[in-house]
Protein backbone atom coordinates (compact mmCIF):
# COMPACT_ATOMS: atom_id res chain seq x y z
CA UNK A 1 0.00 0.00 0.00
CA UNK A 2 1.47 4.00 -1.18
CA UNK A 3 1.38 5.79 1.79
CA UNK A 4 3.20 8.96 0.48
CA UNK A 5 1.20 9.91 -2.58
CA UNK A 6 -0.54 13.28 -1.67
CA UNK A 7 -4.00 14.75 -2.65
CA UNK A 8 -4.66 16.31 -5.01
CA UNK A 9 -1.82 17.26 -7.72
CA UNK A 10 -1.58 18.80 -10.68
CA UNK A 11 -2.62 17.29 -13.90
CA UNK A 12 0.36 17.14 -16.16
CA UNK A 13 -2.16 17.05 -19.12
CA UNK A 14 -5.33 18.84 -19.06
CA UNK A 15 -7.21 16.22 -19.70
CA UNK A 16 -5.70 13.56 -18.26
CA UNK A 17 -5.61 12.39 -14.32
CA UNK A 18 -2.19 13.42 -12.21
CA UNK A 19 0.70 10.74 -13.53
CA UNK A 20 1.38 11.26 -9.72
CA UNK A 21 -2.46 9.15 -9.32
CA UNK A 22 -0.82 6.02 -11.60
CA UNK A 23 0.33 3.84 -8.24
CA UNK A 24 -2.94 4.42 -6.87
CA UNK A 25 -5.00 3.37 -9.98
CA UNK A 26 -3.16 0.27 -9.57
CA UNK A 27 -3.51 -0.38 -5.51
CA UNK A 28 -7.79 0.18 -6.90
CA UNK A 29 -10.08 -0.09 -5.64
CA UNK A 30 -9.18 1.32 -2.24
CA UNK A 31 -6.03 3.25 -1.21
CA UNK A 32 -4.80 5.79 1.40
CA UNK A 33 -3.28 9.82 0.49
CA UNK A 34 -1.77 12.09 2.40
CA UNK A 35 -3.60 15.47 2.44
CA UNK A 36 -2.24 18.97 2.63
CA UNK A 37 -2.71 19.09 6.36
CA UNK A 38 -0.68 16.09 7.41
CA UNK A 39 -3.67 13.91 7.68
CA UNK A 40 -4.28 11.02 5.62
CA UNK A 41 -7.78 9.31 3.70
CA UNK A 42 -9.01 7.15 1.68
CA UNK A 43 -8.56 7.57 -1.51
CA UNK A 44 -11.34 5.64 -3.54
CA UNK A 45 -10.53 4.64 -7.72
CA UNK A 46 -13.28 1.72 -7.97
CA UNK A 47 -16.58 2.46 -9.50
CA UNK A 48 -18.57 0.14 -8.02
CA UNK A 49 -17.24 0.50 -4.78
CA UNK A 50 -17.60 4.54 -5.55
CA UNK A 51 -21.39 4.12 -6.39
CA UNK A 52 -21.71 1.96 -3.20
CA UNK A 53 -19.96 4.73 -0.88
CA UNK A 54 -21.99 7.82 -2.17
CA UNK A 55 -25.40 5.78 -1.44
CA UNK A 56 -24.49 5.12 2.13
CA UNK A 57 -25.64 7.59 4.70
CA UNK A 58 -22.79 6.28 6.85
CA UNK A 59 -20.20 8.60 5.03
CA UNK A 60 -21.23 12.39 5.70
CA UNK A 61 -20.64 15.77 3.64
CA UNK A 62 -20.97 17.28 6.87
CA UNK A 63 -17.95 19.71 6.31
CA UNK A 64 -18.30 21.20 10.12
CA UNK A 65 -17.22 17.77 11.17
CA UNK A 66 -13.22 18.11 12.97
CA UNK A 67 -12.37 15.16 10.59
CA UNK A 68 -13.75 16.10 7.43
CA UNK A 69 -11.22 16.05 5.12
CA UNK A 70 -10.02 18.99 2.85
CA UNK A 71 -7.65 19.93 0.37
CA UNK A 72 -6.24 23.15 1.14
CA UNK A 73 -5.88 25.77 3.48
CA UNK A 74 -8.09 28.23 1.42
CA UNK A 75 -11.24 25.80 1.00
CA UNK A 76 -10.71 24.37 5.40
CA UNK A 77 -11.00 28.20 5.72
CA UNK A 78 -14.60 28.32 4.86
CA UNK A 79 -15.54 25.46 6.86
CA UNK A 80 -16.14 27.56 9.75
CA UNK A 81 -19.44 27.92 9.39
CA UNK A 82 -22.20 25.86 7.46
CA UNK A 83 -22.64 25.13 3.46
CA UNK A 84 -25.88 25.19 2.47
CA UNK A 85 -26.98 21.44 0.69
CA UNK A 86 -23.47 20.24 -0.78
CA UNK A 87 -22.28 20.18 2.93
CA UNK A 88 -25.44 19.01 4.69
CA UNK A 89 -26.88 15.21 4.97
CA UNK A 90 -30.35 14.24 5.40
CA UNK A 91 -32.55 14.52 6.22
CA UNK A 92 -31.94 18.16 6.14
CA UNK A 93 -30.72 18.30 3.05
CA UNK A 94 -33.36 16.52 1.49
CA UNK A 95 -35.76 19.46 2.70
CA UNK A 96 -33.22 21.88 1.48
CA UNK A 97 -33.19 20.50 -1.87
CA UNK A 98 -36.43 19.83 -2.24
CA UNK A 99 -37.10 23.18 -2.33
CA UNK A 100 -35.00 23.95 -5.73
CA UNK A 101 -35.79 21.03 -7.83
CA UNK A 102 -38.37 22.80 -9.77
CA UNK A 103 -36.42 25.11 -11.22
CA UNK A 104 -34.07 21.82 -12.75
CA UNK A 105 -36.03 19.86 -13.95
CA UNK A 106 -35.76 18.41 -17.40
CA UNK A 107 -38.95 20.13 -18.67
CA UNK A 108 -37.93 23.17 -17.52
CA UNK A 109 -34.12 22.56 -18.84
CA UNK A 110 -35.59 21.83 -22.36
CA UNK A 111 -37.81 24.92 -22.46
CA UNK A 112 -34.45 27.16 -21.79
CA UNK A 113 -33.14 25.36 -25.12
CA UNK A 114 -34.25 28.32 -27.30
CA UNK A 115 -32.62 30.97 -24.65
CA UNK A 116 -29.14 28.81 -24.51
CA UNK A 117 -28.79 29.20 -28.31
CA UNK A 118 -29.57 32.63 -28.84
CA UNK A 119 -27.23 33.06 -26.25
CA UNK A 120 -24.49 30.69 -27.81
CA UNK A 121 -25.27 32.21 -31.43
CA UNK A 122 -24.98 36.00 -30.25
CA UNK A 123 -21.48 35.24 -28.67
CA UNK A 124 -20.00 33.02 -31.28
CA UNK A 125 -21.09 36.52 -33.77
CA UNK A 126 -19.44 38.66 -31.88
CA UNK A 127 -16.40 36.25 -32.07
CA UNK A 128 -16.17 36.05 -35.73
CA UNK A 129 -16.70 39.70 -35.76
CA UNK A 130 -13.44 40.77 -33.72
CA UNK A 131 -11.23 37.75 -34.96
CA UNK A 132 -9.85 35.73 -35.17
CA UNK A 133 -7.76 34.80 -33.47
CA UNK A 134 -9.59 34.73 -29.77
CA UNK A 135 -9.38 33.47 -26.27
CA UNK A 136 -11.92 30.90 -26.13
CA UNK A 137 -11.97 31.21 -22.50
CA UNK A 138 -13.35 34.56 -22.27
CA UNK A 139 -15.09 35.08 -25.91
CA UNK A 140 -16.75 32.01 -25.38
CA UNK A 141 -16.57 29.35 -22.54
CA UNK A 142 -16.97 31.54 -19.59
CA UNK A 143 -19.82 34.01 -21.03
CA UNK A 144 -22.16 31.19 -22.12
CA UNK A 145 -22.88 29.72 -18.95
CA UNK A 146 -22.56 32.81 -17.04
CA UNK A 147 -25.72 34.55 -19.50
CA UNK A 148 -27.54 31.14 -18.97
CA UNK A 149 -27.51 31.38 -15.42
CA UNK A 150 -27.76 35.27 -15.07
CA UNK A 151 -31.00 34.63 -17.12
CA UNK A 152 -32.27 31.70 -15.09
CA UNK A 153 -31.55 32.81 -11.99
CA UNK A 154 -32.59 36.64 -12.61
CA UNK A 155 -29.37 37.85 -11.95
CA UNK A 156 -28.30 41.22 -13.93
CA UNK A 157 -25.43 40.06 -16.62
CA UNK A 158 -24.22 43.60 -16.31
CA UNK A 159 -22.41 42.44 -12.93
CA UNK A 160 -20.39 39.31 -14.25
CA UNK A 161 -17.66 41.46 -13.95
CA UNK A 162 -17.80 41.31 -10.08
CA UNK A 163 -19.43 38.03 -9.26
CA UNK A 164 -16.72 35.80 -11.67
CA UNK A 165 -13.81 38.22 -10.07
CA UNK A 166 -15.55 36.94 -6.28
CA UNK A 167 -16.42 33.26 -7.71
CA UNK A 168 -12.50 33.06 -9.19
CA UNK A 169 -11.11 34.16 -5.70
CA UNK A 170 -14.05 31.52 -4.03
CA UNK A 171 -12.33 28.62 -6.27
CA UNK A 172 -8.60 29.54 -6.49
CA UNK A 173 -7.73 32.11 -3.43
CA UNK A 174 -4.83 32.31 -3.64
CA UNK A 175 -5.10 32.97 0.09
CA UNK A 176 -7.48 31.49 2.72
CA UNK A 177 -8.33 35.83 2.97
CA UNK A 178 -9.81 35.38 -0.71
CA UNK A 179 -11.76 32.51 -0.40
CA UNK A 180 -13.55 34.10 2.86
CA UNK A 181 -13.73 37.35 1.42
CA UNK A 182 -14.94 36.59 -1.82
CA UNK A 183 -17.75 34.68 -0.42
CA UNK A 184 -18.59 37.40 2.14
CA UNK A 185 -18.76 39.47 -1.18
CA UNK A 186 -20.87 37.57 -2.84
CA UNK A 187 -23.36 37.00 0.40
CA UNK A 188 -23.81 40.84 0.59
CA UNK A 189 -23.98 41.36 -3.56
CA UNK A 190 -27.08 38.51 -3.44
CA UNK A 191 -28.39 39.46 0.03
CA UNK A 192 -28.68 43.23 -1.76
CA UNK A 193 -30.17 41.90 -5.50
CA UNK A 194 -33.07 39.71 -2.95
CA UNK A 195 -33.65 42.97 -0.68
CA UNK A 196 -34.44 44.75 -4.48
CA UNK A 197 -36.32 42.02 -5.79
CA UNK A 198 -38.73 41.71 -2.87
CA UNK A 199 -39.57 45.28 -3.21
CA UNK A 200 -39.45 44.69 -7.38
CA UNK A 201 -40.21 41.30 -8.26
CA UNK A 202 -38.90 40.22 -11.56
CA UNK A 203 -39.21 36.61 -13.36
CA UNK A 204 -36.42 34.29 -12.62
CA UNK A 205 -35.69 31.51 -10.19
CA UNK A 206 -34.54 33.88 -7.27
CA UNK A 207 -37.91 35.73 -7.68
CA UNK A 208 -39.63 32.32 -7.45
CA UNK A 209 -38.26 31.42 -4.95
CA UNK A 210 -38.92 34.25 -3.29
CA UNK A 211 -42.42 34.07 -3.65
CA UNK A 212 -42.77 30.06 -2.60
CA UNK A 213 -40.04 29.89 -0.05
CA UNK A 214 -39.14 33.24 1.45
CA UNK A 215 -42.47 34.44 1.83
CA UNK A 216 -44.09 31.28 3.05
CA UNK A 217 -41.20 30.83 5.45
CA UNK A 218 -39.95 27.89 3.56
CA UNK A 219 -36.49 29.49 3.72
CA UNK A 220 -35.16 32.55 5.39
CA UNK A 221 -33.41 35.43 3.95
CA UNK A 222 -29.88 33.52 4.94
CA UNK A 223 -30.76 30.29 3.53
CA UNK A 224 -31.86 31.80 0.44
CA UNK A 225 -28.34 33.99 -0.01
CA UNK A 226 -26.42 31.40 0.29
CA UNK A 227 -28.03 29.22 -1.99
CA UNK A 228 -28.18 31.89 -4.64
CA UNK A 229 -24.72 32.19 -3.77
CA UNK A 230 -24.48 28.37 -4.46
CA UNK A 231 -26.52 28.31 -7.51
CA UNK A 232 -24.85 31.23 -9.37
CA UNK A 233 -21.19 30.17 -8.94
CA UNK A 234 -21.63 26.08 -9.37
CA UNK A 235 -24.26 27.18 -12.10
CA UNK A 236 -21.52 29.37 -14.33
CA UNK A 237 -17.48 27.96 -12.96
CA UNK A 238 -17.93 23.99 -13.50
CA UNK A 239 -19.70 24.61 -17.16
CA UNK A 240 -16.79 27.22 -18.13
CA UNK A 241 -14.47 24.71 -17.34
CA UNK A 242 -16.36 21.71 -19.44
CA UNK A 243 -16.70 24.29 -22.40
CA UNK A 244 -12.80 25.44 -22.40
CA UNK A 245 -11.61 21.78 -21.46
CA UNK A 246 -14.14 20.66 -23.77
CA UNK A 247 -12.74 22.03 -26.55
CA UNK A 248 -9.04 21.83 -25.82
CA UNK A 249 -9.91 17.83 -25.84
CA UNK A 250 -11.92 18.06 -29.00
CA UNK A 251 -8.79 19.84 -31.13
CA UNK A 252 -6.33 17.27 -29.80
CA UNK A 253 -8.39 14.75 -30.85
CA UNK A 254 -9.18 15.82 -34.77
CA UNK A 255 -10.76 12.59 -35.51
CA UNK A 256 -13.44 12.72 -33.01
CA UNK A 257 -14.37 16.05 -33.55
CA UNK A 258 -14.58 15.59 -37.33
CA UNK A 259 -16.82 12.25 -36.00
CA UNK A 260 -18.48 14.91 -34.20
CA UNK A 261 -18.68 17.77 -36.89
CA UNK A 262 -20.09 15.14 -39.45
CA UNK A 263 -23.25 13.83 -37.15
CA UNK A 264 -24.71 16.09 -34.68
CA UNK A 265 -26.92 13.47 -33.39
CA UNK A 266 -23.66 11.96 -31.54
CA UNK A 267 -23.74 15.23 -29.59
CA UNK A 268 -25.72 13.90 -26.85
CA UNK A 269 -23.26 10.96 -25.84
CA UNK A 270 -20.13 12.67 -26.70
CA UNK A 271 -21.09 15.11 -23.68
CA UNK A 272 -21.78 12.22 -21.65
CA UNK A 273 -18.09 10.66 -22.52
CA UNK A 274 -16.65 14.02 -22.07
CA UNK A 275 -18.18 14.35 -18.53
CA UNK A 276 -16.64 10.83 -18.00
CA UNK A 277 -13.27 11.53 -19.55
CA UNK A 278 -12.49 15.29 -17.96
CA UNK A 279 -13.97 14.60 -14.62
CA UNK A 280 -13.43 18.49 -13.83
CA UNK A 281 -14.32 18.05 -10.25
CA UNK A 282 -11.70 15.48 -9.15
CA UNK A 283 -12.63 14.53 -5.73
CA UNK A 284 -15.19 13.98 -3.94
CA UNK A 285 -14.82 14.87 -0.31
CA UNK A 286 -16.52 12.46 2.97
CA UNK A 287 -16.00 11.50 6.40
CA UNK A 288 -17.43 8.37 7.70
CA UNK A 289 -19.53 8.49 10.56
CA UNK A 290 -19.51 4.78 11.37
CA UNK A 291 -17.68 1.69 10.17
CA UNK A 292 -18.19 0.76 6.66
CA UNK A 293 -16.90 -2.35 4.82
CA UNK A 294 -15.93 -2.14 1.34
CA UNK A 295 -13.60 -4.21 -1.00
CA UNK A 296 -12.72 -6.72 2.05
CA UNK A 297 -11.36 -3.16 4.60
CA UNK A 298 -12.72 -1.32 6.82
CA UNK A 299 -13.21 2.21 6.60
CA UNK A 300 -13.62 3.45 10.34
CA UNK A 301 -16.07 6.12 12.04
CA UNK A 302 -13.92 9.34 11.98
CA UNK A 303 -11.88 8.84 8.97
CA UNK A 304 -12.11 10.69 5.64
CA UNK A 305 -12.81 9.40 2.15
CA UNK A 306 -12.09 11.21 -1.22
CA UNK A 307 -13.73 9.68 -4.10
CA UNK A 308 -11.20 10.07 -6.98
CA UNK A 309 -13.62 11.19 -9.77
CA UNK A 310 -10.92 11.09 -12.71
CA UNK A 311 -10.39 7.10 -12.16
CA UNK A 312 -13.40 6.04 -11.13
CA UNK A 313 -14.36 7.29 -14.65
CA UNK A 314 -11.67 5.61 -16.24
CA UNK A 315 -12.24 1.96 -13.97
CA UNK A 316 -11.50 -0.49 -16.71
CA UNK A 317 -14.21 -2.94 -15.42
CA UNK A 318 -16.69 -0.78 -16.32
CA UNK A 319 -15.25 0.99 -19.49
CA UNK A 320 -12.98 -0.63 -21.73
CA UNK A 321 -10.02 1.26 -22.75
CA UNK A 322 -11.03 3.50 -20.07
CA UNK A 323 -8.05 6.21 -21.75
CA UNK A 324 -9.64 6.29 -25.21
CA UNK A 325 -11.73 8.95 -25.85
CA UNK A 326 -14.91 6.91 -27.85
CA UNK A 327 -18.53 8.50 -28.59
CA UNK A 328 -19.94 4.84 -29.15
CA UNK A 329 -19.21 3.38 -25.83
CA UNK A 330 -21.61 3.63 -22.67
CA UNK A 331 -20.19 6.54 -20.61
CA UNK A 332 -23.91 6.47 -18.62
CA UNK A 333 -23.22 5.79 -15.09
CA UNK A 334 -19.90 7.95 -15.16
CA UNK A 335 -19.82 9.77 -11.49
CA UNK A 336 -18.89 13.20 -12.97
CA UNK A 337 -21.73 14.85 -12.18
CA UNK A 338 -21.56 13.10 -8.42
CA UNK A 339 -23.80 10.00 -7.20
CA UNK A 340 -25.83 10.03 -4.33
CA UNK A 341 -28.02 12.37 -2.75
CA UNK A 342 -25.49 15.45 -3.34
CA UNK A 343 -25.53 14.95 -7.25
CA UNK A 344 -25.20 17.85 -9.24
CA UNK A 345 -28.64 19.72 -8.91
CA UNK A 346 -27.68 21.60 -12.62
CA UNK A 347 -27.15 18.52 -14.68
CA UNK A 348 -29.40 18.76 -17.22
CA UNK A 349 -29.15 22.60 -17.89
CA UNK A 350 -25.60 21.73 -17.85
CA UNK A 351 -25.93 18.66 -20.62
CA UNK A 352 -28.09 21.18 -22.89
CA UNK A 353 -25.65 24.13 -22.53
CA UNK A 354 -22.60 21.38 -23.39
CA UNK A 355 -24.53 19.88 -26.21
CA UNK A 356 -25.73 23.45 -27.38
CA UNK A 357 -22.38 25.38 -27.12
CA UNK A 358 -19.87 22.90 -28.20
CA UNK A 359 -21.86 21.88 -31.25
CA UNK A 360 -22.37 25.27 -32.84
CA UNK A 361 -19.09 26.12 -32.30
CA UNK A 362 -17.23 23.69 -34.18
CA UNK A 363 -20.22 23.65 -37.33
CA UNK A 364 -19.50 27.58 -37.17
CA UNK A 365 -16.02 27.68 -37.18
CA UNK A 366 -14.94 24.32 -39.18
CA UNK A 367 -11.17 25.93 -39.03
CA UNK A 368 -11.04 25.58 -35.05
CA UNK A 369 -7.41 25.31 -34.26
CA UNK A 370 -5.53 26.00 -31.24
CA UNK A 371 -3.47 29.08 -31.87
CA UNK A 372 -0.54 28.39 -29.31
CA UNK A 373 1.76 25.00 -28.57
CA UNK A 374 -1.14 23.08 -27.00
CA UNK A 375 1.87 22.47 -24.56
CA UNK A 376 2.05 26.07 -24.09
CA UNK A 377 -1.38 26.70 -22.82
CA UNK A 378 -2.23 27.64 -18.86
CA UNK A 379 -4.37 25.23 -17.59
CA UNK A 380 -5.80 25.27 -13.29
CA UNK A 381 -4.10 23.51 -10.76
CA UNK A 382 -4.67 20.33 -9.30
CA UNK A 383 -6.61 21.85 -6.18
CA UNK A 384 -9.24 23.46 -7.52
CA UNK A 385 -12.23 22.58 -10.40
CA UNK A 386 -9.81 21.76 -13.68
CA UNK A 387 -10.40 23.69 -17.05
CA UNK A 388 -8.27 26.05 -19.04
CA UNK A 389 -6.92 29.60 -17.75
CA UNK A 390 -6.46 30.53 -21.55
CA UNK A 391 -7.58 28.71 -24.47
CA UNK A 392 -6.19 30.80 -27.42
CA UNK A 393 -7.61 30.12 -30.91
CA UNK A 394 -8.22 30.80 -34.47
CA UNK A 395 -10.51 29.78 -37.55
CA UNK B 1 -42.07 -6.71 -14.42
CA UNK B 2 -43.31 -4.29 -11.47
CA UNK B 3 -41.65 -0.66 -10.73
CA UNK B 4 -41.36 1.00 -7.51
CA UNK B 5 -40.47 4.73 -7.07
CA UNK B 6 -39.77 5.67 -3.60
CA UNK B 7 -40.90 9.01 -3.72
CA UNK B 8 -39.04 10.03 0.06
CA UNK B 9 -35.87 9.31 -1.90
CA UNK B 10 -36.02 10.65 -5.20
CA UNK B 11 -34.19 14.07 -5.26
CA UNK B 12 -35.85 14.88 -8.62
CA UNK B 13 -32.76 14.39 -10.66
CA UNK B 14 -34.72 13.26 -13.58
CA UNK B 15 -32.22 10.62 -14.44
CA UNK B 16 -34.97 8.35 -14.71
CA UNK B 17 -37.02 10.34 -17.69
CA UNK B 18 -33.63 11.21 -19.37
CA UNK B 19 -32.29 7.25 -19.59
CA UNK B 20 -35.83 5.76 -20.24
CA UNK B 21 -38.72 8.71 -21.35
CA UNK B 22 -41.21 6.01 -22.08
CA UNK B 23 -41.80 4.95 -18.70
CA UNK B 24 -40.88 7.45 -16.72
CA UNK B 25 -41.46 11.29 -16.54
CA UNK B 26 -41.01 14.06 -13.98
CA UNK B 27 -43.91 15.90 -12.45
CA UNK B 28 -43.71 20.09 -11.96
CA UNK B 29 -41.74 19.09 -8.27
CA UNK B 30 -39.21 17.39 -10.22
CA UNK B 31 -40.59 13.97 -8.09
CA UNK B 32 -40.06 11.06 -10.56
CA UNK B 33 -43.37 9.10 -12.04
CA UNK B 34 -44.75 6.46 -13.93
CA UNK B 35 -46.13 7.48 -17.44
CA UNK B 36 -50.03 5.61 -17.51
CA UNK B 37 -50.08 2.33 -17.73
CA UNK B 38 -46.21 1.99 -17.37
CA UNK B 39 -45.90 0.38 -14.04
CA UNK B 40 -44.84 -2.62 -15.42
CA UNK B 41 -41.66 -1.05 -18.04
CA UNK B 42 -43.64 -2.38 -21.20
CA UNK B 43 -40.96 -3.57 -22.02
CA UNK B 44 -38.74 -1.09 -22.73
CA UNK B 45 -35.00 -2.70 -22.60
CA UNK B 46 -33.61 0.80 -21.19
CA UNK B 47 -35.76 0.49 -17.93
CA UNK B 48 -33.14 -1.22 -16.28
CA UNK B 49 -30.79 1.35 -16.76
CA UNK B 50 -32.84 4.09 -15.52
CA UNK B 51 -33.00 2.08 -12.37
CA UNK B 52 -28.88 1.94 -11.81
CA UNK B 53 -29.01 5.54 -12.93
CA UNK B 54 -30.77 6.55 -10.10
CA UNK B 55 -28.43 8.70 -8.30
CA UNK B 56 -30.34 7.26 -4.58
CA UNK B 57 -31.77 4.04 -6.08
CA UNK B 58 -35.32 5.01 -5.71
CA UNK B 59 -36.43 3.01 -8.13
CA UNK B 60 -37.12 -0.66 -7.64
CA UNK B 61 -37.96 -3.64 -10.27
CA UNK B 62 -39.23 -7.07 -9.32
CA UNK B 63 -39.18 -9.31 -11.76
Amino acid sequence: MTESVSFPQDRTCPYQPPAAYEPLREASPLSRVTLFDGRTAWFVTGHAEARALLVDPRLSSDRLHPAFPTTTERFAALNERRTELLGVDDPEHNTQRRKVIPGFTLKRTAALRPMIRRTVDGLLDAMVATGPPADLVTAFALPVPSMVICALLGVPYDDHDFFEEQSRRLLRGPEPADTQHARDQLDGYLGKLIDHKVREPGDGLLDELIEDQLRTGGMDRTELVRMAVLLLVAGHETTANMLSLGTFTLLEHPERLQELRADLSLMPAAVEELMRFLSIADGMLRVATEDIEVAGTVIRAEEGVVLATSLINRDGSVYPDADVLDWHRSARHHVGFGFGIHQCLGQNLARAEMEIALGALITRLPGLRLAAPADRIPFKPGDTLQGMLELPVTW
Amino acid sequence: MNISIDGDRCIGSGQCALTAPGVFTQDDDGFSELLPGRADGGGDPMVREAARACPVQAISLED
